[in-house]
């Protein structure tokens, strides 16, 4: 050590211990290690050990020591004594708040358990709410994967059985050209970062295709700044150059598909033998046979000729279809925003990489055919996206068009490709269908959502209404698999299809930015029924740990905890943590114990349940069956041998995984392993899924499956064509004459484009731009802002404008322009970003505040520069003139269309002082926070 | 004692690359946890709730849009922080001795007790990577994780500064740029890794690797050589699938029923 | 960069305090006793007053004596010392001027030399930072000397001196800001060189690091000063020399000399205004703004 220089202690003390849970300052759901000292959190940092983030950890993450301090968590159950919306609560005790609860609840169950709508917003214990509503009897439960991205996740189920993200993954170590579609940046966040840095790192492509190039776009090798809606448009002209090519996988397409499955030319269903199975040609023997028999190879070629009339397999329709010029690039490209040679480039290189870069891997399987394969074909090519293509109203289908690319290549579930994560695969086939069945003082008939395979399947009541305050399940979105959360408040407040009684709600920030048309809902709120001076929606409790926005529209609020404080499972039978080559689900436990009087919320419904009596919440006796949720965690059997963690279960003699009984110290073992649980598929299991029967059998062992159940990818999805034909007049179940054309035209069971319904529903010369938002890395959803770190890197949204937008307007940077939708118009400040597409303008999104929430101050930049695009957006269609609500969603799931938005953009002449629409201040529920922050425990 | 020495045994720093960078701030916020805990006084933040949010930070993520003279703009994320420079203009200019550079990797670093919160080092320092915390008037600045890299508390594979144990992309890279033969050094030389501002002639330590080129996927007018078509339209296309299946493993002439 | 009043007072009053300072030491003007102590006084309040001025810049002025330790390599740390060293020779000095009538030749020189040099430290902290190109430049140092020496001249009632110091002071103001003006674009540092993105083609800066400010955008980022910059320029080169020299100029009087100096020191204030108000950092260069 030089003299001059002062003598550092290089190994200081960095903590008293580490206590490992998972994150939750998004939804990715990493494993954190929380260093401790003097019981207090020092320091958060990403756990090795972990399956989802191997040790790194994002903005947010290493940013939750200033969550669990935030001056704007709410501190103790209050009752609303002011009107709705000002904000003006008293604090009362647990005791008093299950009582009212418990008050209000019990004669709606007793009498007519519908009028509870009870919607989880952010909610990563669905299996145990949705659980908790089915006891209760209401059909009116889901969380919020009907305005988030439904689309994709039911695409990908009916298509193959899964879809990205929790559902799959990119074959990282082996794939060379990685396509990204549409907005995705806190979807899978870090895997996706680790991910692409690996495949880059390696010298992999990575394409991106978005009308914004941040994040993952910007690192993209090549960026297609597509025109918003126009992606399945895009992708079928792919689909087109490839096919013409036959650079398609035909074996794979004639092994794993229903492409040479025949279709009665006369119904449009697929042929199938008495059993149901469905028939393919076996080119062997030129017969028609059961596609799973041993030694069958479906012909994709062959047609059937019965009684004078041809059927042909699912791939002469999809031939002729895709074949056909409108698919040419040079047709689609203007509106694609793509130029012609642009898309024949990308599909030749996807053409090259999957075929002229396939390798194999050294490794037996056994598919369902109990054919031997000696190894395994890699395709190289992957993909992955989520809303950005999703939330349109076209989005159905174009995912679907997505997950058929995937397939043509060849390159789902094989080596180099997108790979399922367990307990996908798992096909539409078997998932539940959605149960409405309501007795008054019992439970629904069976769980809320699920997967339809025909009109039968409809949530409809015997008068053809719908039986679910959200309309899920019926004609106007058959396919709704995860309900429509942005449609409850609207419908509640219509009466349409009914009124309810007491709108319970979790996580979900209705009165700001989890709903389309805020100022609206925040009306529908507080509307009241001129007779009577009753609110239209008489009763709303909310549970949130956060003085968010929605708190001053809630009559009762039930203060969560924060994620440091709780317990939690992320479940297999839920949203669990698995990766591509192995099972896993995780825990959450309280590293620290709350300073308030706030209580986990799931252990509340323990204890509410058992106040209601719910079967499932009460012993025999009576007596409250779950402490807590921890208890319910550990204990709770949902089939036999199954609960909601599948690790270290109580076998006969030994503890084992996946399947067994309850074991009492179940928690304490995750907790010492690192807060998760993993269980690697076997080699030789870890490709092929849906049709390896190694894989079958091991998943079958985890409980993931009862049986084994290997199944065709459906190219051709059938239920669709049920609907469709029941809309061309068949059956006894038929849409509604206004609905008929509808369904017929887009319910179609091979994917097709159609333009976004904005677009014809309004004037696009006079509103020509795109309007779209993204979340940033580093703020998720409506939570960074109270988080004193990550406000700081995203205190205020500018609308983004292309260049030309700028020039055509006059504008400057930090100008102000307002914008106008058919709905609504904001004036906001703008920023020039030349890598945009050119017809399209964006912001961050849920960055802008209410004056008043989140313990900020009334001049926090949130409010004064942020914005929400979502007053300019709403969750019905302009009317028609027929009467009718048309909503602004996808047809087929009901998936909100956030990104049809179409906006008119002028330079604001008298600048404002705020962001408008500028709404009044609403009281807060919490005091304000330090005027300083200097954070650090140790000295 | 502000005389640079005249060699360091080792030059520890960091390579990143904004090939990789997707612009997350994780290594922003890692580091703002990491050193307010650690090293020195805490970081503080003045109005964290209020209208003028601010507060100290050692690292900071920028952006920047590239126009090529063809082609679309491009949009660069650049984590910026100290880059230890050999030839480190902050540490001579201060009158106390509190900033100095160390003998044994090269570390620039502040010593809080003598600092007097002149403000000159951040004024001598071109790339902004010193800060002047609010609330307890000394210069923070990057310490490379010294607490973190020798620290013998830690796991082994835990000695590496916060913000590339955490960086979700693998944008940043730790390591000594003296040793020709590190990890870091055959990273710079194989990519071409560059200095910021090297006119100014600091020498700085870190490095940054270049974005590869972008946007270079050949486009086809007509012919593309993986594309060539083997119909013209459907009828054509059932013909050629029909040989084409002919000539899959296993399968034997077929045809239709 | 940022105009601190704190540093500008400093600046600015101890140039004139050592400036004077300077001219006493050599004699000038010849007076002993009590007027020779008005004058050891007022040169005193002006150095010393400015030195006090430049501790509120720091955030631990209680450590200032630490100050002292870097003169191998720390401008300021020279500074600090050759202020110090002034500061007591010339009380020496004054303490023969005041007290015993004596003109010490060789030490009022040395305090002369170190008054001087002292203002060249100063100027030096500023000339040497290669982040402010404006600053990095010959005329820097100049400028600080010789606005010193013509205050000085002005506060010890040298006339002839002030005179021709006013007009030499003024072309060498004017130069360093034409100088100045093509200083950044000169030191060959643009966006290109600070992000090394310039290959790829012209750089812009898009979202900056953080929505709010920091502290580097605070201390260096000032865009007022040059929006206003012509009008100061006028104004400082009016009040700091057109105007004294006018003065001066006119029959001889107190109270013209008094308006000479207090014209010449608001001007001064404006142009050391203006020389950190218009001062670019590079460091503005990856915020997109300077």
């Amino acid at each position: 050590m030089p003299k001059d220089q002062p003598t550092l202690d290089l190994s200081p003390h960095v903590s008293d211990e580490v206590r490992k849970t998972t994150c939750y300052m998004c939804a990715c759901r990493c494993g954190i290690n929380v260093h401790m000292k003097e019981g207090k959190v020092a320091y958060i940092e990403g756990n090795k050990d972990h399956p989802v983030n191997k040790g790194v950890l994002c903005a947010k993450g290493s940013a939750g020591i200033m969550q669990v301090n935030a001056p704007s968590r709410l501190k103790a159950p209050l009752k609303r004594v002011g009107p709705r919306g000002s904000g003006e609560f008293e604090e009362i005790s647990w005791e008093e708040a299950l009582t009212i609860a418990t008050d209000w609840l019990a004669p709606i169950r007793a009498e007519n358990p519908e009028k509870l709508a009870f919607f989880t917003g952010r909610d990563q214990s669905q299996s145990f709410t949705s659980f908790w509503a089915q006891h209760f009897g209401t059909p009116n439960y889901a969380a919020h994967g009907g305005f988030c991205s439904v689309n994709m996740a039911a695409a990908g189920i009916y298509t193959m059985g899964g879809a990205f993200w929790e559902f799959g993954q990119p074959d990282w170590d082996h794939t060379k050209l990685f396509m990204l579609f549409g907005v995705a940046e806190d979807h899978d966040s870090n895997p996706i970062k680790m991910g692409i840095g690996k495949i880059k790192a390696r010298g992999a492509r990575v394409i991106g295709v978005n009308p914004i190039r941040t994040g993952y776009n910007a690192v993209a090798d090549d960026w297609v700044g597509i025109t918003p809606g126009t992606d399945g448009l895009f992708i079928l002209a792919l689909v087109h150059e490839l096919m013409k090519a036959g650079k398609i996988d035909l074996e794979y397409l004639a092994q794993y598909t229903n492409a040479p499955v025949l279709v009665d030319s006369e119904t449009g269903l697929l042929m199938r033998d008495e059993a149901g199975k469905e028939l393919v040609i076996d080119r062997n023997t030129g017969k028609l046979t059961p596609f799973d028999q041993k030694g069958v190879r479906p012909d994709l070629s062959a047609t059937h000729r019965h009684a004078g009339i041809t059927h042909k397999p699912v791939f002469h329709l999809m031939a002729e279809r895709y074949m056909s010029e409108e698919y040419a690039p040079e047709a689609v490209a203007e509106r694609c925003g793509i130029p012609a040679e642009r898309i024949r480039g990308i599909a030749n290189e996807i053409a090259r990489v999957a075929f002229e870069e396939s390798f194999e891997l050294d490794q037996e399987w056994t598919d369902f055919r109990g054919e031997k394969h000696e190894k395994m074909t890699g395709r190289p090519v992957s993909f992955h996206s989520m809303r950005g293509i999703s939330a349109h109203s076209n989005g159905f289908q174009t995912c679907r068009s997505l997950h058929v690319l995937q397939i043509l290549l060849g390159t789902v579930e094989v080596p180099g490709g997108f790979r399922f994560k367990p307990p996908y695969p798992k096909p539409a086939t078997i998932h539940p269908k959605p149960h409405y069945g309501v007795t008054p003082g019992k439970p629904l008939d069976g769980p809320h959502l699920g997967f339809v395979h025909g009109p039968d399947d409809l949530a409809l009541k015997p008068d053809g209404t719908a039986a679910r305050i959200d309309k899920a399940f019926t004609w106007d979105n058959p396919m709704s698999a995860h309900g429509m959360m942005h449609m409850v408040i609207s419908n509640a407040h219509a009466g349409d299809p009914y009124k309810i009684d007491t709108l319970f709600m979790y996580m979900a920030n209705m009165a700001w930015n989890s709903s389309m048309n805020t100022r609206g809902v925040i009306d529908m709120l507080t509307d009241k029924n001129e007779e009577t001076g009753e609110y239209v929606i008489p009763r709303i409790i909310y549970s949130d740990a956060y003085s968010s926005e929605m708190v001053a529209y809630a009559d009762l609020i039930l203060p969560d905890t924060t994620y440091l404080e709780r317990h939690d499972c992320i479940s297999l039978l839920d949203r669990p943590i698995c990766e591509a080559d192995a099972a896993a689900d995780a825990i959450r436990w309280p590293v620290i114990e709350p300073d308030r009087d706030v209580r986990g919320f799931q252990s509340v419904l323990c204890e509410l349940g058992a106040r209601l009596d719910l079967p499932g919440f009460i012993n025999e006796d009576g007596s409250q069956k779950y402490a807590d949720y921890a208890d319910y965690i550990t204990n709770h059997i949902r089939k036999p041998g199954i609960g909601p963690l599948a690790g270290w279960r109580m076998g006969e003699n030994s503890l084992q995984n996946g399947r067994g009984e309850a074991n009492e110290a179940q928690l304490d073992a995750y907790i010492e392993n690192g807060g998760f649980f993993v269980e690697h598929i076997p080699e030789g299991a870890n490709y092929y899924k849906p049709w390896n029967m190694a894989y079958q059998e091991w998943a079958v062992g985890m409980g993931i499956i009862d049986k084994p159940e290997p199944y065709l990818f459906q190219l051709y999805v059938e239920p669709m064509r049920k609907f469709q034909r029941a809309a061309e007049g068949h059956g006894d179940r038929q849409p509604p004459e206004h609905l008929r054309e509808r369904v017929k035209a887009t319910m179609d069971p091979l994917p097709i484009w159609y333009e976004p319904f904005e677009d014809s529903a309004v004037d696009v010369d006079e509103y020509p731009v795109h309007a779209l938002t993204q979340r940033p890395m580093a703020m998720y959803h409506s939570w960074g802002s109270q988080n004193a770190w990550l406000r700081q890197i995203h205190g205020h949204n500018p609308l983004y404008l292309p260049t030309n937008l700028m020039e055509k307007h006059g504008l400057k940077d930090e100008d102000w322009a307002t914008v106008s939708s058919t709905h609504g118009s904001i004036t906001v400040p703008v920023m020039e970003m030349a890598a945009l597409n050119a017809n399209t303008v964006w912001t961050w999104n849920a960055i802008g505040k209410r004056k008043g929430a989140w313990a900020l101050e009334e001049d926090a930049p949130e409010v004064t520069k942020g914005f929400l695009l979502n007053h300019l957006i709403h969750e019905l269609m302009p009317p028609k003139g027929d009467g009718l609500r048309w909503s602004n969603s996808d047809p087929i799931t009901g998936q909100a269309a956030w990104f049809d938005l179409r906006v008119k953009i002028e330079k604001a002449a008298n600048p404002p002082s705020e962001s408008q629409p500028a709404m009044p201040p609403i009281k807060s529920p919490v005091p304000a926070g330090p005027k300083e922050l200097k954070w650090k425990l140790g000295q | 004692m502000t005389t640079l020495p005249t060699s360091t045994q080792k030059k520890l720093g960091l390579v990143i690359d904004l090939d990789t960078c997707v612009g997350c701030h994780a290594c922003v916020v890692s580091c703002k946890g990491w050193n307010t805990e650690n090293y020195g006084a805490p970081l503080s933040d003045q109005k964290p709730y209020g209208g003028d949010p601010s507060g100290t930070f050692l690292n900071r993520v920028h952006s920047y849009e590239v126009q090529p003279d063809e082609g679309a703009a491009q949009l660069i994320h650049f984590p910026k922080s100290c880059l230890h420079c050999e030839d480190a203009p902050c540490v001579t200019v201060c009158p106390t001795g509190a900033s100095y550079k160390r003998v044994e990797d090269g570390i620039v670093l502040v010593n809080e007790q003598d600092c007097i919160g002149c403000g000159l080092c951040a004024w001598a320092c071109p790339y902004g990577a010193r800060e002047m915390d609010a609330a307890e008037k000394v210069m923070k600045k990057c310490t490379l994780c010294v607490d973190r890299i020798y620290n013998e508390n830690l796991p082994e594979e835990d000695r590496q500064p916060a913000c590339v144990r955490t960086c979700p992309s693998g944008a940043r890279h730790f390591g000594d740029l003296g040793d020709e033969n590190s990890d870091v050094s055959i990273l710079v030389a194989e990519r071409g890794g560059f200095d910021l501002m090297p006119e100014m002639g600091t020498k700085p330590v870190n490095q940054y690797l270049p974005p590869r080129p972008k946007d270079t996927m050949e486009e086809f007018d007509i012919l593309a050589p993986y594309l060539e078509p083997v119909a013209k339209d459907a009828g054509g296309f059932l013909g050629w699938l029909d040989k084409a299946l002919d000539k899959l493993p296993g399968n034997s002439a077929g045809g239709a029923n | 960069m940022h105009p601190a009043p704190s540093i500008i007072l400093f600046t600015t009053l101890s140039g004139f305090g050592f400036g004077l300072l300077t001219f006493l030491g050599l004699g000038m003007p010849n007076y002993t006793g009590f007027i020779a102590f008005v004058f050891f006084a007022i040169a005193y309040v002006l150095a010393v007053g400015g030195l006090l001025f430049s501790t509120f810049h720091l955030g631990h002025p209680e450590r200032a004596l630490k100050a002292f330790s870097q003169w191998r390599s720390s401008w300021l740390s020279r500074e600090g010392i050759c202020a110090v060293g002034a500061l007591i020779v010339m009380a020496i000095y004054g303490v023969g001027r005041v007290f015993f009538a004596q003109h010490w030749g060789i030490i009022g020189g040395i305090g002369a030399i170190l008054s001087l040099l002292t203002v060249y430290t100063t100027s030096m902290i500023y000339a040497q930072l290669k982040t402010v190109p404006r600053w990095n430049m010959p005329l820097t140092s100049p400028l600080f000397m010789a606005l010193a020496i013509t205050g000085g001249a002005l506060l010890a009632a040298q006339v002839k001196i002030a005179i021709f110091m006013l007009i030499f002071s003024a072309i060498i103001q004017v130069a360093y800001w034409v100088m100045g003006d093509g200083r950044l674009a000169a030191s060959g540092t643009n966006m290109e060189t600070a992000t090394g993105l310039g290959h790829i083609g012209k750089v812009k800066a898009f979202e900056p690091p953080h929505t709010g400010t920091n502290y580097l955008m605070r201390e260096f980022i000032h865009v007022v000063g040059r929006k206003h910059a012509m009008k100061l320029r006028t104004i400082a080169l009016v009040l700091g020399f057109v105007l004294p020299v006018i003065f001066l100029l006119l029959p001889f009087g107190h109270i013209f000399a008094l308006f000479a100096v207090l014209c010449h020191i608001a001007g001064i204030f404006t142009s050391r205004w203006l020389f950190f108000a218009q001062a670019e950092h590079v460091v503005g260069l990856y915020y997109g703004k300077r």
